[in-house]
């Protein structure tokens, strides 16, 4: 059975145009939740013996005038995870860096006994900086993988790979922004990962798409491609189900903590998987790939041997 | 195709060979085992969990920590009903080991009772520790367990900014002060005057140029001064003396330098089992705690700084404008400004009881600098008073809006207090004692003198604590994680790959075997990122078989099975590698971006690609040939 994946590539670039934009206007409209590792601030996390309220800390929190704080129940009933912007009112004066210690005072004589769980205080220049480094490093991962695949392959190749990349990268961000998800470091991480993950696909479909060029005779760029994904289809399922497979092993088993990270890489391999197909290649076609593009380069004649 | 198989050549075999279509070098089967023989062994020793233990250290250099000291250590906890596993001599220091957690604590506080009488300096650090349990066989090769992130391990980390801009004032403010000293030895008069400092130069004057000139050029002689010019300064003929990038680079090292040390020797007074200090860029320190929990002991010690000043009572002929008035039990005191000396002469103190009114003490030795001056000042003062100012420093980051900007303000609030005035008995030396401060000041105090002045004044600009609950819990999840996706993906190759399946699995097996015992090898930290680089690892891994196979499945179509397995695993390995090189790099960017759990990620997914690479080439690929290799093969089960 072959699948006609070029037949429906208009279909693909339509879908693929409209997530674009979605993702997009989110961003603008919404903007990625950075969580404390980019924005500065403090976070603690508490575990309280009883189910507790959200909107009981968060009077007793506002009433200490941590008006800002943003309050929410974190994994189970018991535990709190408490957010409090650099910026807020109560900690403009002094060292925020007592902060979580102030927290725990209140809590305790407020809501009842707690144990802090986690506490964490970034100052906003970290944040900053961090927020700085981690756009430069997306943009150093794209520009040394096209670099990259330059070398290997060629232009054209490089173009696909980073258009799928760019592509995977705004649909996860975008979904980021859509459910207003927390984005901190390990999300980073994941976004990173997702375009490692998102490229090795697309470098299997690329070599088998080059190695078909060279090989075969006849039929239309479109047809070869088609040929070479579904070559390939069967490897790029598999490899993205057992990768999804331990993703949701990581949802279900592996906390709240690392929630993010996994969301992060499951929704980037979907995309990655479906970008793999659609994306890289279509932009071969639109690219106009021809069999000289992939033309062995002939051997020098050695010159006069003496 | 010809050019795409020169790799797979090599680490395959030609696969025109026309000698012989299945061979396959042997040395590639010793390859395998011998790895996997060295896995197990260097992955071993994470199947054992780790003991509490407490860790004991002598606070002063004279007690030693021997068999005896320890036996009767563990005679204490056992008399108090705890089960000491363990206890013996390390060489430094001493090491029990404990059965649980709670017995950790209580033993802390019984030991901390028993070993430090109450109202005496400290004798003993006693300091939790998770102490390895690693059988003595596997410790002679080397094998140790992964280091635990914070994120698992529980602790607290600090980054602190060194306050670059006061640091290099402070350099700057030296230099003058080391140019007028040298002025005044050669009798070279110079204009005094309050702002010789500005900016990063400092500027002299003098009366003619020809005083400035002969300045000039014997200060050049010495040749100390980086660069030094002549100049002006209002209407004066004056020299400029400038720090050059290069002092100033040095002075930054210097300061995060002698940072680092007054760290490490105050984090040595918490009593913290393995503490990390060291520098992060160019002007931070990152501080991990693995074990302490409470923050704020950690905290009252990294960033505050206490100092002395010792000066004369004003005498009845002292000028005015040489003195300055401080209140000291509910009256003024007027004091000389001069300083006799400072706590930057200190170098040692101990907190004591006056053995006579009970009231705590700091005992106090001067550097033989500081003790001339000190003996040379009061001297010809005996029947006079001397005021000792206790200056407590602590940074205060406040923060204002403004022009809707959020803008840090970071100054130092000093405290000053007159904590004593008494009459002068007798000359003074090298040693002394001072006393007029509460138990917890004296004990700060000598502290603080103790571990030495800081260069420059640091503020914490991040910090994390993990409690010690949280820190298992994510453990525990995270190894469940890995399990469950571990057995996933077994039963999903083997149900969807048949025999290949039960081949990719052994490689998968081995794979993760190898990764972990690299990461212990190589002493890399574990974190709850890391967890998931491992969980990620074992999906992405089993990539390079299903591509292998894949490969073949599509080559039986076409020939022979020994052939399609020859041609599936050639033909492979070129894809394999560019998608793994690339996954590589954009590991190798995530590492350099990310410290601590992130860092930990980068590690454990750039180890996983390398591992996961060599398993499916040697192992998946050495059973293949065993299992297929040697006979005419009619079906292949994939």
């Amino acid at each position: 059975m072959t699948i006609d994946f070029m037949g429906k590539r208009h279909l693909a670039l339509i879908f693929s145009g409209v997530v674009l934009v979605g993702s997009v206007v989110a961003l603008v409209v919404q903007g990625v939740n950075r969580g404390l590792d980019f924005t500065g601030g403090a976070l603690i996390e508490v575990s309280f013996d009883e189910a507790v309220e959200p909107a009981a800390v968060r009077n007793v929190l506002n009433e200490a005038g941590y008006s800002n704080a943003v309050v929410q129940n974190f994994g189970s009933e018991t535990d709190i995870l408490i957010r409090v912007p650099p910026n807020n009112v109560a900690v403009g004066t002094g060292s925020q860096s007592t902060l979580g210690d102030q927290i725990r005072a209140e809590l305790e004589s407020g809501v009842g006994s707690a144990e802090i769980r986690r506490s964490e205080f970034v100052g906003p220049a970290v944040g900053e900086e961090l927020t700085e480094d981690g756009g430069l490093a997306l943009l150093a991962a794209l520009g040394m993988i096209m670099v990259y695949i330059m070398i290997r392959f060629t232009g054209k190749f490089a173009l696909g790979a980073v258009a799928a990349l760019i592509h995977d990268v705004i649909i996860t961000i975008g979904a980021f922004a859509l459910f207003q998800w927390t984005f901190n470091l390990p999300e980073l991480a994941a976004l990173l990962a997702v375009i490692g993950y998102s490229l090795n696909d697309t470098i299997v479909v690329s070599d088998r798409i080059r190695e078909n060029f060279r090989s075969t005779r006849r039929g239309t760029p479109s047809e070869i491609i088609n040929y070479s994904l579904n070559q390939t289809l069967g490897r790029t399922l598999v490899t993205s189900l057992t990768t999804l497979l331990v993703l949701t092993a990581l949802l279900l088993a592996g906390g709240e903590q690392i929630a993010g990270f996994a969301r992060a890489l499951t929704i980037g391999v979907v995309i990655g998987t479906y970008s793999s197909i659609y994306v890289a290649a279509t932009t071969l076609l639109i690219l106009q790939l021809s069999r000289q593009d992939l033309a062995v380069p002939e051997k020098e004649p050695a010159d006069n041997v003496p | 195709m010809a050019d795409n198989g020169v790799f797979g050549q090599n680490l395959f075999g030609n696969r025109n060979n026309t000698k012989n279509p299945h061979h396959y070098s042997v040395w590639r089967y010793f390859v395998a085992l011998f790895v996997l023989v060295l896995a197990c062994i260097y992955a071993a020793p994470n199947l054992y969990p780790p003991d509490y233990a407490l860790q004991i250290q002598a606070d002063n250099s004279d007690l030693r920590i021997g068999a005896s000291f320890m036996a009767g250590a563990a005679t204490i906890l056992a008399d108090e009903g705890i089960r000491v596993k363990a206890s013996n001599a390390t060489g430094k220091g001493g090491l029990i080991r404990l059965g649980s957690d709670v017995d950790q604590l209580r033993a802390q506080s019984i030991l901390d009772e028993r070993l430090n009488p109450p109202g005496r300096d400290r004798q003993f650090v006693i300091a939790l520790n998770l102490a390895q349990t690693t059988p003595a066989w596997l410790q002679d090769l080397g094998a140790q367990p992964m280091t635990l992130g914070l994120d698992l391990s529980g602790g607290i980390h600090f980054v602190l900014e060194v306050d670059m801009e006061s640091a290099i004032a402070k350099a700057v403010a030296d230099e003058a002060e080391k140019a007028t000293n040298y002025l005044r030895q050669e009798n070279i008069r110079y204009r005094a005057s309050g702002n010789m400092v500005q900016g990063n130069l400092v500027r002299i004057a003098f009366a003619t140029e020809t005083t400035r000139d002969e300045a000039l050029r014997r200060m050049r002689s010495t040749n100390e001064y980086d660069s030094i010019v002549a100049s002006e300064s209002q209407g004066s003929p004056a020299i400029e003396i400038g720090i050059s990038d290069d002092m100033l680079a040095t002075i930054e090292d210097v300061a995060i330098e002698q940072n680092l040390t007054g760290l490490r020797s105050r984090i040595n007074e918490l009593g913290v089992a393995e503490p990390l200090v060291q520098r992060l860029g160019r002007s931070r320190i990152v501080i991990d705690l693995p074990g302490v929990q409470d923050s704020s002991e950690a905290k009252r010690l990294l960033d505050k700084f206490a100092t002395l000043e010792f000066r004369l009572v004003a005498k009845p002929d002292d000028r005015p404008s040489s003195l300055e008035v401080m209140p000291y039990e509910g009256r003024d005191r007027r004091l000389q400004r001069a300083n006799i000396v400072t706590g930057d002469s200190v170098i040692n103190a101990n907190q004591g009881l006056d053995p006579e009114t009970g009231l705590p003490q700091v005992n106090i030795e001067l550097d033989s600098d500081g003790g001339e001056r000190m003996n040379r000042a009061t001297g010809p003062n005996i029947g006079h008073s001397m005021a000792i100012i206790f200056i407590e420093q602590k940074p205060v980051i406040a923060r204002e809006v403004i022009n809707g900007e959020m803008v840090e303000k970071r100054s130092i609030r000093e405290e000053r207090r007159l904590i004593s005035v008494a009459t002068i008995q007798a000359a003074l030396g090298y040693r002394f004692r001072i006393t007029g401060l509460s138990m917890s000041e004296a004990r700060d105090l000598a502290l603080l003198l103790r571990a030495g002045a800081l260069a420059a004044p640091m503020y914490i600009v991040e910090e994390r604590t993990v409690g010690a609950s949280l820190g298992e819990e994510n453990i525990e999840r995270g190894v469940r994680a890995v399990v469950i996706g571990f057995v996933l993906v077994l039963l999903f190759m083997l149900f969807y790959y048949k025999v290949f399946g039960l081949v990719a699995n052994i490689a998968l097996t081995m794979n993760l075997t190898v990764l972990v015992a690299v990461m212990s090898l190589l002493g890399a930290t574990l974190t709850l990122p890391g967890i998931a680089g491992i969980v990620l690892t074992v999906g992405m891994a089993v990539d390079a078989n299903v591509l292998i196979f894949s490969r073949i499945r599509e080559e039986l179509a076409q020939s022979a099975p020994s052939i399609a397995i020859q041609a599936g695993y050639g033909r492979a390995f070129l894809t394999i590698l560019d998608a793994n090189i690339t996954t590589l790099l954009v590991a190798l960017i995530l590492l350099s971006i990310g410290s601590g759990p992130v860092a930990g990620f980068a590690v454990t997914l750039s180890i996983g690609i390398l591992t996961s690479m060599f398993t499916a080439i040697f192992v998946s690929r050495g059973i293949v040939h065993l299992v297929y290799g040697r006979r005419q093969v009619q079906q292949v089960w994939i």
